[in-house]
């Protein structure tokens, strides 16, 4: 365990899980650090929250262990793994008022008066919701529920932080403020969190180590920028970065001891490209992020080419392009002020070191 | 002179020639058709009351002057005192109220019993899955559809050999048996309209399957609880068949007694003490639902509909 000087938290190995005859996790290895901000993404129906799940112990797996803090807790009861929870529909307790919603585990447990007063005290003020506690959740804001949930996991001093999708019932502007909230409270806890989402801000804001998941298997377990910038197939390509990565499927060419990336008439020179594994001439998928290609003002890129405008979108900060290369649809992110004007025929240039090579049959990276 | 014009003009416009302010309402045909049907509906179903409240208020020598529609002359609350107090069934002449007291010795733990049952039934069947329960819930619904006269005789064999026939205890466990699957049914679909996710909350927080359901499902069971109450209160209240059948002379419910004073062959027919004793008999049922008809719908809107 290469993170073993840091002290593993939690740790999932050879974890499956079937519904019937659903498989919908499979066999999956998943180590999470000490402290670490762990974030799962995924599309929709990826077995996010089955496998947030089955760490909490609400769901029997099939198969597999789960050690948290260095115990075997497979077979435990969600209260014996030192786990919080926060769920996506807050459920908060609707008949108590926020105080008794937050010490309803601590009155399970059967902790003394005064300590779970304490811990109240402690936690409201964290999470600043001192004023709310008399109220019953009906009379809260989203953002108010939200952390009213995350506040029932913090008084139950906890190792261990699951979220399942805690940000996605509130509106853009309270999920930004929240979300940095709960990067503050991280910093400030030091916790072990394990945070599940489908918004990729979230992802790349938040985690220490995301990992891309796709029908119950981890595609892809890096930090943010090695994830964004050095995907390991195509889908984490695709499925990270918004405007979505350029994708041309052409061939891998090599001419004179040098690789060439060739799509009809373009010639895509390779000479700064890190390859992965040893390359071998035949079909490949080129991509490349449109914040990657500029609007070439004559210096020396590796790569140039013309091309023609289609579409521009100004997004305010940033203006998103349209292009024709080719046959090929392509888009480019500039800032406002580089944005091409009037401009039929424009010329647009990359470093190839920037890029991601696909291979065009299994879609991993070359 | 533009002053006045322009009043000219507010006028028309609060005159509702040009659209301004509140759309005004007109009665369409359609309208006067709904309210025409109500009134007849409410009509059809309020004479026999009426008729009914009048007759039980009058004396007897009224009566058989047969002006049945006629308030009465001279109201008297004779026959609603013979018919609590004097009727005759048969030898006996208590009038109703044995019967009444009867009826509520089995009605009340006939519905706290069969409620509690069922909502226990539905919160496990609900979050607590366990193997075979989807067919165990398959044949509580089956029995919500199998008809009562079927199993009348088993049951009378199977209460008998156990002692439980014409006793108290016996006519409560066949009410609590025949209220189990349409008050599972309700409860469950209840608690499978509430979040998953409030049940996992509480089960991180270390609570059990009572703490669950004491803490935090009860509580939020009022309304659907109101509509069993309601549904069991009056199911009971007005049964008559296993009431005959299995309650035993001696723990006859109202209805029962009811029938046995109207259907009295001895004597003159006192119209005015039937009627009374027939209010009296409906009047539970109806008071329920005069006090909660509001959390009814509220509870069947809540619960119900959510398959
Ligand atoms: N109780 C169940 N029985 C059968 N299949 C289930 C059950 N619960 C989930 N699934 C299936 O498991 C798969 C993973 O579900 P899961 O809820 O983990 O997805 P997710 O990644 O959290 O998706 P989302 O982002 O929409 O929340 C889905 O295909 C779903 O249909
Ligand atoms: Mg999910």
């Amino acid at each position: 365990m290469d993170m073993a000087e840091n002290g593993t938290s939690v740790s999932i190995q050879e974890l499956s899980l079937n519904f019937g005859a659903v498989s919908v996790l499979k066999t999956l290895n998943l180590d999470v650090a000490e402290g670490e901000f762990i974030v799962l993404l995924g599309p929709s129906g990826c077995g996010k929250s089955t496998l947030l799940n089955c760490v909490a112990g609400l769901l029997d797996i099939s198969e597999g262990r789960i050690f948290i803090k260095g115990k075997n807790v497979t077979w435990e009861e969600p209260k014996d793994r030192g786990i919080g929870m926060v769920f996506q529909s807050y459920a908060l307790y609707p008949q108590m008022t926020v105080e008794k919603n937050l010490s309803f585990g601590l009155r399970v447990a059967g902790l003394p008066k005064d300590e779970i007063a304490k811990r109240i005290a402690r936690a409201s003020e964290i999470l600043q919701i001192e004023p709310l506690l008399q109220r019953k959740p009906a009379a809260l804001s989203g953002g108010q529920r939200q952390r009213v949930a995350i506040g029932r996991a913090l008084v139950r001093d906890v190792d261990v932080f699951l979220f399942d999708e805690p940000l996605s019932n509130l509106d853009a502007k309270l999920r930004s403020e929240l979300r940095v909230e709960i990067k503050l409270l991280h910093r400030k806890l030091q916790n072990t969190m394990i945070y599940v989402t489908h918004d990729q801000i979230e992802a790349m804001t938040l985690a220490d180590r995301i990992a891309v998941m796709k029908g119950g298997v981890i595609q892809q377990l890096d930090a943010p920028q090695t994830i964004y910038n050095r995907p390991v197939n195509r889908f984490v390509a695709g499925f990270l970065g918004s405007p979505a990565m350029n994708f041309i499927d052409g061939r891998l060419e090599k001419d004179k001891g040098d690789w060439h990336f060739t799509v009809e008439d373009v010639r895509i020179p390779l000479s700064t490209y890190a390859f992965e594994k040893e390359p071998v001439p035949g079909p490949a998928v080129f991509g490349i992020r449109p914040e990657h290609v500029a609007f070439n003002s004559g210096t020396g890129w590796p790569f140039t080419a013309d091309a023609t405008v289609e579409v521009v979108e100004p997004m305010g900060s940033d203006t998103l392009v349209w292009l024709k290369l080719g046959k090929q649809n392509f888009t480019v992110r500039v800032t406002s002020e580089r944005t091409p004007r009037n401009a039929d025929a424009v010329s647009i240039g990359f470093d190839p070191m920037r890029a991601s090579l696909f291979d065009a049959q299994t879609g991993s990276r070359l | 002179m533009t002053a006045a014009q322009l009043t000219a003009q507010e006028l028309t416009d609060r005159a509702g020639l040009v659209p301004f302010g509140p759309k005004p309402r007109r009665t369409s045909a359609g309208r006067i058709g709904i309210y025409a049907f109500l009134i007849v509906a409410s009509l059809f179903f309020l004479i026999p009351v009426y008729i009914m409240i009048v007759t039980s208020l009058k004396g007897m020598p009224e009566i058989r002057l047969g002006h049945l529609f006629n308030f009465p002359v001279e109201p008297t609350f004779q026959p609603w005192a013979d018919a609590w107090l004097h009727a005759c069934t048969g030898r006996d002449c208590n009038g109703l109220s044995p019967g009444f007291y009867n009826s509520v010795k089995i009605t009340v733990p006939s519905v706290a019993i069969s409620i509690i049952c069922a909502s226990i039934n539905g919160y496990a069947l609900t979050f607590w899955p366990y193997k075979g329960a989807n067919l165990l819930f398959g044949l509580l619904v089956f029995g919500a559809f199998v008809p009562y006269q079927v199993v009348i005789y088993p049951l009378i064999i199977g209460l008998s050999s156990v002692g439980l026939f014409a006793t108290l205890p016996g006519i409560i466990i066949v009410h609590t048996i025949f209220g189990m699957p349409i008050l599972t049914l309700l409860f469950r679909n209840f608690y499978a309209a509430l979040p998953v996710e409030l049940f996992k909350a509480a089960r991180v927080d270390g609570a059990g399957f009572w703490r669950i359901f004491f803490s935090i499902m009860l509580p939020m069971s009022v309304p659907i609880t109101v509509v069993a109450v309601i549904l069991q209160v009056t199911g009971i209240w007005n049964d008559f068949l296993f009431g005959i059948v299995f309650a035993g002379r001696s723990n006859w419910p109202m209805t029962v007694q009811l029938n046995n004073i109207v259907n009295t062959t001895t004597g003159v027919r006192e119209y005015n003490v039937n009627m009374a004793a027939t209010i009296l008999t409906a009047a539970v049922p109806l008071i329920i639902y005069f006090v909660s008809g509001r959390w009814f719908v509220r509870g069947i809107a809540a619960g119900a509909v959510k398959g």
